[in-house]
This record gives structure tokens, sequence and C-alpha cells, in this order.
């Protein structure tokens, strides 16, 4: 491979995967929050919606989804999303969706006394969720996101199929141009495998930081 | 603009012909990857490091890296090592290796599952290796791991318009050829997308059924 290539192409392919992990997951963590939170609500309404929501963007696939807020919703709405962030909220919508349960798991294994000790100091609901709930359930959270973030930068190579420029769109170009496939998809293989690494690594020193709130300590 | 019947009409033959695909790669990829899973869930437990190390390495590797990727990868360099195979063929073989790797995680707690007393029966009956395995172990950790692996077919289901890149002719790649000819986008992408929904949700009430069921 040239050095032209791998300046022009893969380097900022890996930039813009990055950029897409970072975008989708903040999009997620958000959408899974809000969806979690809603699941484990008094109202029934609010429970029913957030469930609907769960179900169907887990039910269809993220790229199906993502050709669908490309090609259709355009004409539908009468303006055109840029690529890039079609597959950011194709990737956060539908992670959000999987994130959702891993809130709503979370928040319900949080022992019911730690709730009623919040009812008898009659805290407000969000004061309950804010300082009782959350605090707890968040560091059970981490291990199943780290999961779920290695996941979505997975996920991101599907944007290569819609023309976005990430790491795989770059490999794809490579590849025609030098027709050395089974170099340049290793090697693309491997970064995403770094990336991967990277992010599990930086989730386990965070599950220690929270853990460490708690006065609790991870092996 | 508005939904047009007539265009969902007009796709309904392809459709068909995309669902047929679809399922025969979701039927063969699940068998491979339940096979390789179990491949790859004895070889971590094998007793030398020199099967163990190599076999975790691998299975780590796959399971980290992007499905789309391996897809090319073995779409375009497979030929050059003048193995030859055909788009669906590669793509079920890709999804298969794929979710192989998740599925020896699968197997790996549902074999750490069987009580040790079991083990130990084995030790005491004198059962050769593959006898402790074939009838003591093997029928107690599958009962348990039923519904993981149901998951994973359903996740599976939903990675098969990936194979679309590598020019499968499944759900997605027939509605994008049907919106190539006719230039209709809306009727098509929905249809298919509805058609996932439509799949995906009964089966995981199965599985939701299934995992009660078996935790009893």
């Amino acid at each position: 491979m040239t050095s032209g290539l791998w300046q022009n192409w893969v380097l900022p392919g890996i930039w813009i995967t990055v950029q897409l992990t970072l975008y989708s997951a903040a999009l997620a963590t958000a959408v899974a929050f809000g969806v979690g939170m809603a699941r484990t609500h008094r109202s029934k309404a609010v429970r029913f919606v957030a469930a609907f929501y769960t179900e169907v963007f887990r039910g269809t696939s993220a790229l199906v989804l993502m050709f669908w807020l490309f090609f259709v919703l355009p004409p539908l709405l009468g303006w055109q999303l840029v690529p890039m962030w079609a597959a950011v909220l194709a990737l956060g919508l539908s992670y959000g969706a999987y994130g959702a349960e891993i809130v709503r798991g979370a928040l319900n294994a949080v022992t019911p006394a730690q709730r009623e000790a919040g009812v008898a100091l009659s805290f407000t609901p969000w004061q309950r969720m804010r300082l009782i709930l959350l605090p707890q359930a968040v560091p059970e959270m981490i291990p199943s996101f780290c999961n779920l973030a290695v996941e979505l930068l997975k996920g991101t190579a599907l944007v290569s199929l819609l023309g976005v420029g990430d790491v795989s769109f770059a490999a794809y170009l490579v590849r025609l141009a030098t027709q050395e496939s089974a170099q340049i998809y290793t090697v693309t293989l491997v970064i995403y495998f770094v990336l991967a690494f990277l992010i599990t690594r930086s989730m386990k020193a965070l599950e220690r930081k929270t853990k460490a709130n708690l006065g609790v300590v991870v092996k | 603009m508005t939904w047009d019947w007539s265009a969902v009409a007009d796709f309904m033959p392809r459709f068909w012909e995309g669902v047929l695909v679809t399922l025969q790669i979701l039927v063969l990829g699940s068998l491979l990857s339940f096979t390789l899973g179990l491949v790859w869930a004895l070889g971590l437990r094998s007793g030398s490091r020199f099967v163990r190390w190599p076999v975790g390495l691998v299975t780590e590797f796959v399971r980290n890296t992007p499905l789309l990727v391996q897809l090319f990868f073995l779409f375009f360099v497979l030929p050059e090592w003048g193995v030859q195979f055909s788009a669906l063929t590669t793509g079920t073989i890709a999804i298969g290796l794929h979710y192989s790797t998740y599925t020896a995680q699968v197997y790996r707690a549902g074999i750490d599952a069987v009580p040790a007393g079991q083990w130990e029966a084995a030790t005491a009956l004198s059962l050769p290796a593959h006898r402790t395995w074939s009838a003591v172990i093997l029928p107690q950790a599958v009962r348990r791991i039923a519904p993981a692996l149901g998951n994973y077919v359903i996740a599976m289901l939903k990675d098969t318009p990936l194979l679309a890149g590598i020019s499968v002719l499944e759900m997605l790649q027939q509605s994008r050829l049907e919106s190539a000819a006719t230039f209709q986008y809306t009727e098509p992408l929905t249809v298919v997308g509805i058609a996932f929904i439509l799949i995906a949700y009964p089966a995981s009430l199965l599985v939701r059924t299934l995992e009660r069921r078996l935790a009893r």
C-alpha cells in the first residue's frame, strides 16, 4: 500500500470511525437512559410507549434502518440528512434501544429497600432516581454498556455502504486501487480490534472509578 | 410523497425471493455457528495451552471486529487464495463464523453451569472423555443455553442485510434492486423494515417463553 492512500484515505477513515462511534454512543446513551427510566415509570402509558420504542428498534435491522433514514425519510419530510448524521441517528436509536434494556435491568436490580428508604424520606420520584437509584445502578450497567459499545463500534462499519468515508470505506477504495485485498482487509480488522481494545480498557477504568465512589473495589 | 400500494404489490414477488434467501442464510448460518461455537468452546477448555491460546486469540479477534469487514475480507481474499465460492456461500460462512464466537461464550457458560458432581460421577463410572461429553455434560449444558442461542439466531437474522453488501439477493438487496429499477424507495424499504419486526418480535417472544419454561 502506498503512503498516499494511507494518508489520504485510511487515516481520515479511522478518524471518521472514531467520530461516528463517539457521536452515536452519546446519542445511544441519552436514548438508553431516557427510555430505560421511562420503562420504570409509574404511568402505564409512559411504560407502554417506551416498551413499544424498544421492541421496534430492537426488532429491525440497523442497516435497514440506516437505509430507511437515508432514502425514505428525506422525501417524506422534504429535507435531506447528511449521510454521517443518518448513520449516527440509525446507530444511536437502535443501540439506544438495547441500552434501554440494560438501564431498566440495572434500575430493577437496586434493592427495593433503597427505593422504600427514599419514599420514607419523602423524596420526590425524580430525587429518588437521581440521588438513590442511578448512583447505585450505573456501575452495574458498565460491563453491559462496554459490550454494547464494542457492538456499536462494529456497527459503524455499516456506514461504508452509504458511502461515508470511514475506515471500511477507505479499505474498499484501497482495494480497488491496489487489488491487495488480503493486506488492506487484515490491516482494517486489526484497526477495529485495537479500537475495541481501547473501549474495553477505558470502560474497565470507568467501572473501577464509579464503583470506588460507592466504596466497592473491583478486582 | 405519498404511499403507493401498487409499488408494494410490484415489489412482492422480489420480496418473497428475498425472504427465502434470508431464511436460508439464517438456517445454514445458525447450524454453522452452533457447530463451530461448540468446537471453539471445547478448544478453550482444552488441557493444552497450544490449543487454548490460538483458539482464544482467534475468537477474540473475530468477536471484536465488524462482520461487514470480515464479509469483504472473505469475499475478496478467498478467490485470491484459489477458493471460489458464490456470494451466498461466502456470506453464510462469514455470518456463521462471526456468530460462532458468540455461541462459544454461550456454550462455555452452559458447560461451566453443569454441577461439578456430574463430572465426578462420570469419573467415578470411569467413562471415557467422549462419553462424558456426549452423554453427561453436553445434554445438560445445551438444555440451559437454548434460550441464549435463540437470542443469537434473532441477532443473526438482523445481520443478514449485511450480505447485501456483497450482492447476495436477500431482502434488503431485493429492495435496493427494486428501488434502482423504479425509483420508489419508500415502499420497498419500509416493507423490508416491517418484515424484520414481524419476524424478530414473535421470535423474541418465543425465546422468552422458552427461557421461562426451561428456568422451572
